[in-house]
């Protein structure tokens, strides 16, 4: 069965290390289920945070072969209790302004955010983790949910030491 | 000074002796700035592929830096067969390829090519350079990058302006690589519980890949067999690493191994992997290899670890390091009984050929080692020849036997003995080659020839690809298709046309006569070729993706029906 493990992956700022990556993943048949770039702190190095889908038995090889390649400094896996993670979503929803009151009845509940109304439409705009984004798009889905776009995920370490 | 200057410079604080090269529009302020650099010498080839394995060569035999020096497009895009098997032997090699100038980069400039794309999956690292500033620390990188760790390929692409540009360089510049870390020394935990295990085990192999050769560690495996008194088997690559001449010594093991390695994998309480990798055609069947073995493993790559069989000790680090760390800890045991069963086995089914049925192979090779008492460096190409001759031609010493295992490339051999002749001018180099192989770089003749190279290249004529053809008798009902090498030329012509010496062997009174006349000319190269006996099949045999015990150990008896292998070669 196939697993879904997310992973830090801290880089040097330089062409060519997604692809790197993205290779690596791709020849032990992971798919990548979402992928954050960008510049770290320090602006020589880039944080990225990667969640795959893929064989449980291949995983730590991968860690291992993702650390061998040369611009990577470290790739880290980590358990869901030492991090906080975090994922941002917009949902447009097609609704008629008869209707709105149910959904922002939702949103509220969510604590989502209305970013953008027109007399067909909403934008809504939320923050957690990746199961509460789920949630809020089951209930939108037969509301009129027409598009979504989600963030992928955030991890950051708890505590003072460095994800 | 301008960009091309500051490569030959480092090249130069390299301590670079050789390019191998070819040059092209992209790349000729590179070639410019040698002719003022004559102490690098430049070696011109007929075929960007013959200038990788040529520097490929070279590094195997002297454990240098391979340099290729080659242009944008066509050029650069020929070099990858050989960067992949750099790649997959652990060869340090840096290859410079021209490129079009930054401005046309992506927009389908003449002779341009990706190469920094085409050849990431291949490369240890690569470099696009953008800015003639980082010239000379990347091409220092590159060096570092190549030789240091578990070597291999670095690409380095060089667009045209980048190394036509004016710069003062200072060549100051520090490494800057904070990804790349490299362990020597081994966990001392881990090596306590690995001599606990050795003490424990009664009947042990040790298993001996490049590793222990690019660590340069023979001593220290010499040292650790003879304490302990085990048997050790060496791989294609790991051939050198163990002298296969030492009583201790069960040779080859894997697809094509010795009966008595294989069946010393088979019977042992515990393996010792030592710079070795667990492939495919050593392991066979992976879930019924070395069931009851304890198994250890050292090696620089820990990502090596687990990828095929997962060790129950692991040690990450250089391997000379970690052996000489290992060996104080190391205590004699008692493996006499094992020692006799192996020798049984020794007796029983020796290496053998059929001595009737006109010239062999197999005897070409046998008395090519037995002329050279095992000393001459041997480079092969890819078939039954190279299984042949890794059976037949024993190595003794470390950077003696060149071979592409990995990538297994046909074309290999000739280039890489004309590079390891270079770097080893007073040794005898053999290049042993097929007619197939040989007739995919044999343009490389001339670049031998115009050196005066004494390299010997034997030539294993059967008229057929050979190991292909065994595979069809033996798993496709006989069924020959697309491996009839109709239309092969003489070679001893085809040597006379560059001025080559040649020598035709035909008759197997003739072997020792005409290797004997072969060995003895050093005006430059020869070429023997030997008209062998067309459909010979390389025995013992496991069938790929069978398990080690499943192995063949003489041809099964005709018509008998074989299973199609699972294994994919």
């Amino acid at each position: 069965m196939e697993e879904k493990f997310a992973i830090s992956i801290y880089v040097c700022n330089k062409p060519g290390v997604l692809v790197r990556l993205t290779q690596t993943f791709a020849r032990r048949g992971y798919n990548i289920d979402s992928l954050v770039v960008s510049a770290a702190h320090d602006t020589a190095f880039s944080r990225i945070t990667v969640v795959v889908m893929g064989e449980p038995s291949t995983y730590d090889q991968i860690l291992r072969q993702l650390n061998k390649l040369v611009d990577v400094v470290h790739a880290t896996s980590h358990e869901s209790t030492d991090v906080v993670d975090r994922e941002m979503a917009l949902f447009k929803v097609k609704v008629d302004p008869k209707k709105r009151a149910e959904i922002f009845q939702i949103v509220e509940v969510f604590r989502a955010k209305t970013v953008d109304i027109t007399d067909q439409s909403l934008v809504i705009e939320t923050t957690g983790d990746s199961s509460k984004i789920d949630a809020l798009e089951k209930l939108l889905g037969p509301m009129g949910l027409v598009e979504m776009v989600r963030s992928g995920k955030l991890i950051m370490k708890r505590g003072v030491e460095e994800t | 000074m301008n960009g091309a200057q500051i490569v030959v410079e480092v090249l130069k604080k390299q301590g670079v002796e050789y390019i191998f090269g070819y040059p092209g529009g992209a790349c000729m302020p590179i070639f410019d700035a040698l002719v003022d650099a004559p102490e690098l010498k430049m070696i011109l080839v007929r075929h960007e592929q013959g200038a990788t394995h040529m520097a490929d060569g070279y590094a195997r035999a002297t454990g240098k830096t391979g340099v290729v020096l080659v242009t944008s497009g066509p050029g650069a895009t020929n070099t990858v067969t050989g960067i992949l098997t750099a790649h997959m032997d652990s060869v340090p090699l840096v290859v410079l390829t021209g490129q079009t100038i930054t401005p046309n980069l992506g927009k389908d400039a003449f002779q341009e090519a990706d190469v920094f794309g085409v050849t990431m999956p291949v490369v240890k690292h690569s470099y696009l350079v953008r800015d003639v500033k980082d010239l000379s620390r990347i091409i220092k990188e590159a060096f570092h990058l190549a030789s240091s760790g578990r070597p291999g390929p670095v690409l380095v692409d060089l667009p045209k302006d980048v190394v036509s540009e004016e710069w003062a360089e200072d060549f100051n510049a520090e490494l800057d690589l904070p990804g790349y870390q490299v362990q020597s020394s081994g966990n001392s935990s881990s090596i306590t519980k690995v001599a606990e295990a050795l003490a424990k085990s009664k009947r042990p192999l040790l298993y001996v890949g490049a590793g222990t050769v690019i660590s340069g560690a023979a001593k220290q495996v010499l040292k650790l067999a003879e304490i302990l008194q085990a048997p050790v088997t060496t791989t294609l690559l790991g051939k050198g690493g163990f002298s296969e001449n030492h009583k201790l010594s069960v040779g080859m093991l894997g697809m094509h191994g010795t009966a008595y390695a294989n069946k010393t994998v088979v019977d042992c309480d515990l393996i010792m992997a030592i710079g070795a990798r667990w492939d495919d055609r050593i392991t066979g069947k992976v879930s019924e290899f070395c069931l009851n073995a304890t198994k250890i493993h050292i090696d620089i790559d820990p990502a090596e670890f687990g990828k095929i069989i997962e060790p129950d000790i692991s040690v990450n680090g250089d391997v000379a390091t970690v052996l000489d760390e290992l060996l104080p800890q190391v205590k004699k045991i008692n493996t006499k009984d094992w020692l006799k069963k192996i020798e049984t086995w020794k007796k029983k089914h020796p290496l053998k050929y059929p001595k009737r049925g006109g010239l062999r192979a197999q005897h070409v090779l046998a008395e090519l080692d037995r002329l050279t008492a095992s000393a001459a460096i041997i480079s092969t190409d890819v078939g039954q020849h190279q299984m042949w001759a890794a059976q037949f031609c024993k190595a003794t010493r470390e950077r003696q036997w060149l071979s592409s295992g990995g990538a297994g490339t046909m074309g290999y051999g000739f280039p890489a003995a004309i590079g390891a002749q270079l770097g080893n001018a007073k040794e005898v180099v053999v290049a042993i080659v097929g007619d197939g192989g040989f007739q995919m770089t044999m343009s490389e003749l001339a670049t031998a020839a115009i050196h005066k190279l004494p390299i010997k290249i034997l030539i294993i004529n059967n008229r057929y690809l050979g190991m292909v053809r065994q595979w069809q008798q033996l798993f496709f009902d006989n069924r020959e298709s697309g491996v009839n090498m109709e239309g092969n030329p003489d070679f001893v012509k085809i040597g006379e046309a560059y001025g080559i010496k040649g020598f035709h062997l035909r008759r197997a009174g003739d072997v020792t006569k005409v290797l004997k006349k072969a060995l003895a000319y050093n005006d430059g190269p020869c070429i023997i070729e030997a008209e062998v006996a067309k459909a010979d099949n390389v025995f013992p045999m496991i069938p790929a993706g069978a398990a080690v015990s499943e192995m063949l150990i003489d041809e099964p008896p005709a018509g008998k029906k074989l299973k199609k292998p699972v294994g994919s070669t």
